[in-house]
């Protein structure tokens, strides 16, 4: 655990030790259970999030695949087209290829990736949209997939499953980010893509490649999202989730230069930013300062660990010329 | 405006150094240094790569501080220059990378930072008058073009006008050109010499930094010349002659740098054959490296050298052309391809190209030869130190430990992480670009020893460099190259700086001088 990861728990700690004083239903199961539930549920895709950071690059239509993903899901399993298992390899096939264009376009056409994603986020929110007829997409009345729920809605002894399966995908890309020669490329590619290409690695397979793992962890979430919800209304589900993912990373560590961040930042990020949304609604805070509480915190959060930087380099500066 | 002179009375002198030396830690870059300049003087400074030239014009821009020394500007004597000092004392700096916004016009590039406004409360920039500035410096120095034209537009020669005419709007009485006609045509240079006469007729000082010996003897009234960071020779007048200058520039023991390889070459390693690139489509370059032998490939900057390593290396791979390594033909279209095939290149550009400098030394050491250190499908930590402490060890890169970032390394510790990144990979083919620039003395020495160790076993090595020493004192054989094509190769005992300078220019050498080609 580095530093940065360090200071993000100890404010975690803070946080919720001081919500915990104020208001003691902060530590009630109900609440401790449904935070969980929303850390599960935005982890999976701040995860992906966090590559795509890494390469140097950016993924605006995080938001806007939730709920295309998760209308299309809602589909195919409502109106029984085909068995759940097989809906879940359809949408997440449909992610990862989401991904392979967008990477696409990014090394192969040679388009940023700011733009190649604001236009995914406008493209899938209006498919979503047109596909239900602008309708709330839901499940009939009576229909009932007890295995399906269970897997994404059901708890184990309190635990959300969505809580558990964001915790076995980040042990797993923890993996592939740290220990695997992929995660290395990623790293260096991100930091300098012409040194890699140098090292003869294939910078465009690797970018494009984190692109797939960030759009094929959205569509797992999609999933997750859509079960948790029941009914999706496609003009606003899933709205500014790319920003939740996005701020996660920062504070989790990553910079938005690339070649910069961890698992351990992502996930500790991701919990800081469901205990904010918590601590709104506990404090009695009106829950339209919601957003403006969230940035406030990233900003002094981001700030801080700038000025711990400059300080700890002067520091070492000048303990190099003593 | 008009631009005009402050101080015309001719023989002023417009500043001294005198004693300047400049120590770093474990160089002395300067040693004692006197230097005046006078109105109106033309004053070449001339030295190899690392004589100190540059340090030398860092301490007169204000950018480096000199150890000990006096610096006196206009009768001011101080112990070391500010930037804004020198830019205050009208020294102008006219760099060999010229540093101009290609999205801005001529003018606005001239007095940026220094717009006329109009006197409205949106204070908006007067391009009326923004234009009147910036015409008269650029007839005055007989452009070609005109203020309202887009720098992006403008050829190299043109642009370096425009800095010239920059430092001209800020009164300049110190012109410092550094390498200015080193990328520049025969009549582009014609043009630059004649601005050059003209600036010392209306009592500018201009010194004038420059490998080309041929135009130093025709603009210089005085020619100093640095070498290992002192001034070993004054000359003027009848002196100033590219032989006279070649022997005060050289003075050191060539012989001294040459390692004989250990055995005769042996066969063909790395054959290129009509080989093509988009840099000069209409050219072709032929040559061939043998194993166990150092090939120096010579040329101006320009000439196509590295875009050859490059397109040999598959990073823009050829348009034409065959590509031969150890008698079979292969096609290299990326470099994983020249990787696998164990031909390697170490680039001009060690921070941009070499290496991912926040990366650890281990980190870098590994990058190319990820597989090596992986066990159970995962990156072992522990196999990857083990790995960078031993090419630490044999390489004798010094740096506390392995897990320091790449960018604490001074130069040539760095170019020795990059070498080490590829001789775990048992190189058959290592195409050296500028191996040593930037690197301090010692650490050269051992880059070279380095060097002809890897071809004493069996590698083949294209080493591309423009230090003339490291050229004549390091190679077996010399390629030299001018636009786009091999020029000549010559053989060890017709290795002379005046050989090289003539095939480089495109000069064909008489006969029996030992050019095969």
């Amino acid at each position: 655990m580095n530093r940065k990861d360090l200071g993000l728990l100890v404010l975690i700690l803070v946080i919720g030790t001081v919500v915990a004083v104020i208001n003691p239903r902060f530590l009630s199961p109900v609440n401790l259970s449904n935070t969980a539930n929303l850390i599960g549920l935005f982890g999976i895709f701040a995860l992906g999030q966090a590559f795509v950071i890494i390469s140097g690059g950016i993924e605006l239509s995080v938001g806007s695949i939730v709920a295309l993903l998760g209308v299309v899901f809602l589909d195919l399993v409502a109106g029984n087209v085909i068995p759940w298992g097989a809906a879940m390899i359809v949408v997440i096939a449909l992610g990862c290829l989401m991904g392979l264009v967008h990477g696409f376009l990014v090394t192969r056409m040679g388009l940023q990736p700011f733009v190649v994603t604001l236009c995914g986020l406008l493209v899938y929110r209006g498919v979503a949209r047109y596909y239900t007829d602008d309708a709330t997409a839901g499940f009939p009345f009576g229909a009932s997939f007890p295995w399906l729920e269970w897997l994404t809605a059901g708890r184990f002894y309190g635990v959300p499953h969505s809580l558990v399966m964001f915790a076995i995908l980040a042990s797993i890309m923890a993996v592939v980010l740290h220990r695997s020669v992929f995660g290395r490329r990623l790293f260096a590619v991100g930091r300098n893509e012409e040194a890699a290409r140098y090292s003869g690695i294939d910078t465009q397979r690797t970018t494009v490649t984190a692109y797939v793992i960030c759009c094929g962890l959205t569509a797992v979430a999609a999933i997750f999202i859509a079960m948790y919800t029941r009914s999706i209304s496609p003009s606003s589900h899933g709205n500014f989730y790319e920003l939740y993912a996005i701020a996660a990373a920062v504070l989790g560590g990553c910079s938005l230069r690339g070649g910069e961040g961890s698992i351990l930042g992502v996930v500790l990020g991701t919990i800081l930013l469901q205990v904010l949304q918590n601590l709104v609604n506990l404090l009695g805070i009106p829950s339209s300062l919601n957003f403006a509480v969230m940035g406030s915190v990233i900003l002094i959060g981001v700030l801080a660990d700038q000025q711990f930087a400059q300080r700890r380099e002067r520091t070492a500066r000048s303990r190099k010329v003593a | 405006m008009q631009w005009r002179p402050q101080n015309s009375s001719t023989a002023e002198t417009l500043f001294s150094l005198s004693r300047v030396t400049k120590h770093y830690p474990g160089v002395t870059a300067l040693r004692e240094v006197d230097l005046s300049v006078s109105a109106g003087e033309v004053v070449g400074l001339i030295g190899e790569n690392g004589a100190g030239k540059s340090t030398l014009m860092n301490i007169l821009g204000g950018v480096t501080m000199p150890s000990s020394g006096t610096i006196r500007l206009h009768g001011d004597e101080r112990p070391s220059l500010t930037v804004p000092d020198a830019i205050k004392g009208g020294i102008a700096f006219v760099h060999q990378e010229l540093n101009l916004f290609e999205n801005l016009s001529v003018a606005a590039n001239i007095m940026i930072g220094r717009e006329p406004l109009t006197g409205g409360p949106l204070c908006l920039v007067d391009r009326k008058r923004l234009r009147k500035l910036a015409e008269p410096l650029l007839v005055q120095l007989g452009a070609d073009f005109g203020p309202d034209m887009l720098v992006a537009d403008l050829t190299l020669a043109q642009r370096q006008l425009v800095e010239i005419a920059k430092a001209l709007s800020l009164n300049a009485l110190i012109l410092i050109l550094d390498e200015p006609t080193s990328s520049l045509t025969v009549t582009e240079t014609e043009r630059l010499l004649r601005v050059i006469a003209r600036l010392k007729a209306n009592g500018v000082g201009v010194i004038f930094i420059s490998h080309r010996l041929g135009e130093v003897k025709r603009c210089a009234d005085r020619v100093i010349v640095l070498r290992d960071g002192r001034i070993v020779a004054e000359l003027d007048h009848e002196m100033i002659e590219p032989e006279i200058m070649i022997r005060h520039m050289i003075g050191r023991e060539l012989k001294m740098l040459y390692r004989p390889p250990a055995g005769p070459a042996g066969d063909k390693m790395l054959e290129l054959i009509g080989l093509r690139t988009a840099y000069r489509p209409a050219r072709s370059v032929s040559l061939d490296v043998r194993q166990g032998e150092i090939l120096g490939l010579a040329g101006l900057v320009g000439s196509g050298r590295t875009e050859l390593a490059r397109a040999v290396f598959g990073i823009e791979p050829p348009l034409a052309g065959e590509i031969r390594i150890g008698g079979k033909t292969v096609a290299i279209d990326r470099p994983a391809a020249a990787i696998a095939l164990g031909l390697y290149l170490v680039p001009e550009d060690r921070k941009r190209s070499g290496l991912v400098l926040d990366f650890s030394v281990a980190k870098n050491a590994s990058l190319a030869n990820l597989p090596a250190v992986v066990s159970h499908g995962l990156l072992d930590a522990a196999a990857e130190t083990r790995l960078a402490r031993k090419w630490k060890n044999r390489l004798a890169i010094r740096c506390s430990d392995t897990n320091v970032p790449a960018a604490s390394l001074s130069g040539g510790n760095q170019q020795k992480v990059v070498l080490a990144k590829w001789l775990s990979m048992a190189p058959r083919v290592l195409i050296f670009d500028e191996p040593t620039r930037g690197i301090d003395v010692g650490a050269k020495h051992e880059i070279y020893a380095l060097m002809r160790a890897l071809a004493d076993n069996g590698a083949a090595i294209l080493m591309i460099s423009s230090d003339m020493e490291e050229v004549i004192g390091v190679s077996d054989r010399i390629a030299v190259m001018h636009d786009g094509a091999i020029s000549g190769i010559l053989s060890r005992n017709c290795f002379s700086e005046e050989n090289i300078l003539s095939l480089a220019v495109g000069r064909v050498l008489n006969r029996g001088l030992g050019a095969s080609q």
